[in-house]
């Protein structure tokens, strides 16, 4: 079995009354994009939230490439290399597109104190930011406003801001939302290809993306992980059916 | 050229011109009154670069501007009366600007960044009432200190010297600090487009997102006030040695209030903001501050148009809005 990136042991956290995350332990793969569906208000966002820091579980811990990271701070895991997209989109919107892609590019270079040279006459960082917009498509559009954005174009921004980090890990919550066919037929190929280069945990709403994709899916049912397995396992999975893919396939 | 280059340029250019112009027209107090102008603009400009670069609403730049004000009283005050500065060690206090300078860049940097370190766990009205607190702290231990004058403040006879220049000439001592406000304006530009500005730009923004990629966007603010305070810091020492005086109103709130109305009325993250709202505060208080003492009234009604219809200031109403960086 391939080896495990990231993983999650036991996670448990609750808002009050409402457990939004109950004794989840999930692992990511190396080389496989592993799905995290479920309903709306399962706890998918709040999972996120988990592993890539900023939420800290009251129970549980995460682990990634070999360590503990429960207490290391959202800014630590990232330099690790592990690199999240956001359901609603984190953007600079009065910057253009390239800068966002560029902030990206900086963080990956890890030397941001430079005051005096022009960040756009590096030639590395907008290789970097370059080579990242165009695998998603958004190289037309780089000196355009990000508030000028359609909401398609901002979600595969999120993605090109990932990819200049070259991460080890992604980890992205539903980043097909609110695509049109055309753009979610795109990241979806986009996606295929790059789970050779990171491990994705992929939560997403869109079901043809997640069929066409997903090695393993782990099912998200009122915080508690229902189901883990192939494809064909899911659909077969009774308590699946009749939580969650009964209503929605 | 677009139209904010074009507005920057004629500024500049009726900065170059104002001495000649004061000469030609037999009115030297213009001099007087432009000097003026420039400080408030370089403190101004410190301001936004926490302001609008770095969206901190410091409501305590008064510290800067005071520290860097005292940095020259006190430092030509031991000079003038003969008395060591640290009597331990026979430092002597001194009438060079550039070692004034200095020393006023260096303590009113670690002024912000010590309130920086306690500002920047809060956020929003939280910080802007942490950098007013700090301001009311500051003024009072000024007040209460009885070396430096108190309340009376310190008065210097002679205004310091600068290599090479004889700062007594009204027209000398104005092109001084116009190059000063000149290099600390092409170092905010260049700052904006820096790398560092990238991350401080997005800090401002979206602090999860620099997060994200790894960054730590409160060190980057926290940076960036420490910049701004130390350039608000050698205003102070250059507006205390156009007045020959230093004295606790330096320190006021009020004086943090009029750093904050200069870069409102002329534009937030504006490169010229600070310079055209300070140059208009200069101009309405020589004209109308004669005609009436409630001149700030007009004041008032200015910044009450330019923030209801123009969020731009005064420069986003001629140039329309700010164009992104490259
Ligand atoms: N900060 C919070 N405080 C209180 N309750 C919260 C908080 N964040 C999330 N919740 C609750 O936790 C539960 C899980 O929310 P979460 O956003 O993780 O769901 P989700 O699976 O991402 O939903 P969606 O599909 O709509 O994105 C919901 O009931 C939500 O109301
Ligand atoms: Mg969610």
């Amino acid at each position: 079995m391939a080896e495990v990136v990231l993983s999650t042991r036991g996670i448990t956290k609750r808002f009050g009354a409402v457990t939004a995350s109950e004794d989840i332990s999930l692992d990511l793969r190396a080389g496989e994009i592993h799905a995290v569906i479920g309903p709306n208000g399962a706890g998918k966002s709040t999972l996120i939230a988990q592993i890539c820091g900023g939420l800290a579980p009251d129970a549980g811990r995460v682990e990634f490439l070999g360590r503990d990271v429960t207490a290391r701070p959202v800014r630590a895991r990232a330099r690790m290399g592990l690199a999240r997209t956001f359901q609603i989109s984190a953007l600079a919107m009065e910057d253009t597109v390239l800068q966002n892609a560029l902030l990206g590019a900086l963080g990956a270079s890890g030397r941001p104190w430079r005051f005096l040279r022009g960040v756009l006459t590096e030639r590395s960082l907008r290789d970097r930011a370059e080579a990242a917009l165009a695998r998603v498509g958004l190289d037309d559009v780089a000196a355009v406003r990000t508030a000028e954005l359609s909401h398609g174009q901002r979600r595969l921004l999120e993605v090109a801001v990932a990819l200049t980090l070259a991460p080890r890990a992604f980890v992205m919550d539903e980043p097909m939302a609110g695509l049109g066919s055309e753009g979610s037929e795109r990241l979806t190929t986009l996606l295929g290809s790059l789970r050779r280069e990171a491990p994705i945990l992929l939560v997403e709403h869109d079901m043809d993306a997640v069929f066409a994709l997903a090695d393993r899916v782990s099912v998200l049912v009122y915080g508690r992980v229902i189901a883990t397995g192939t494809l064909d396992e899911i659909r077969a999975d009774p308590a699946v059916r009749e939580a969650y893919l009964g209503d929605a396939a | 050229m677009n139209r904010e280059a074009m507005l920057n340029a004629a500024v500049l250019l009726a900065l170059v011109a104002v001495p000649g112009w004061a000469l030609w027209a037999g009115e030297p107090f213009t001099i007087t009154l432009a000097t003026r102008a420039v400080i408030f603009a370089l403190a101004a400009v410190g301001l936004n670069i926490a302001l609008g670069l770095g969206g901190m609403v410091s409501l305590g730049h008064a510290v800067y501007f005071g520290v860097g004000g005292y940095a020259m009283g006190i430092l030509a005050w031991h000079a003038q009366s003969y008395t060591p500065l640290v009597e331990a060690l026979a430092i002597p206090g001194t009438k060079s600007m550039p070692v004034i300078w200095l020393v006023a860049v260096i303590s009113s940097a670690l002024a912000a960044l010590v309130i920086g370190v306690l500002a920047l766990r809060t956020s929003g009205v939280y910080f802007i009432m942490i950098t007013l607190a700090f301001g009311q702290m500051v003024y009072f231990f000024a007040i209460s200190w009885p070396a430096y004058g108190g309340e009376d403040g310190l008065s210097i006879y002679v205004r310091n010297g600068f290599p090479g220049l004889n700062t007594l000439v009204p027209v000398q001592f104005y092109g001084l600090c116009l190059m000063v406000l000149l290099a600390v304006l092409a170092l905010n530009w260049r700052l904006a487009r820096s790398p560092f500005g990238l991350a401080l730009n997005a800090a401002r923004q979206v602090p999860q997102r620099v997060e994200t990629v790894g960054l730590d966007p409160t060190r980057v603010k926290l940076v960036a006030l420490v910049i701004s305070g130390a350039v608000t810091g050698l205003a102070g020492a250059l507006f205390a040695d156009l007045n020959r005086f230093v004295s606790t109103t330096m320190l006021s709130w009020q004086m943090s209030g009029e750093i904050m109305v200069f870069v409102i009325i002329g534009g937030v993250g504006r490169l010229f903001g600070p310079v055209v709202g300070a140059g208009l505060y200069v101009i309405l208080e020589h004209f109308l501050g004669d005609l009436s003492d409630y001149w700030q009234v007009f004041l008032g009604l200015i910044l009450l148009a330019v923030v209801l219809f123009g969020r731009g200031g005064l420069v986003g109403i001629v140039a329309g809005r700010a164009r992104t960086h490259g």
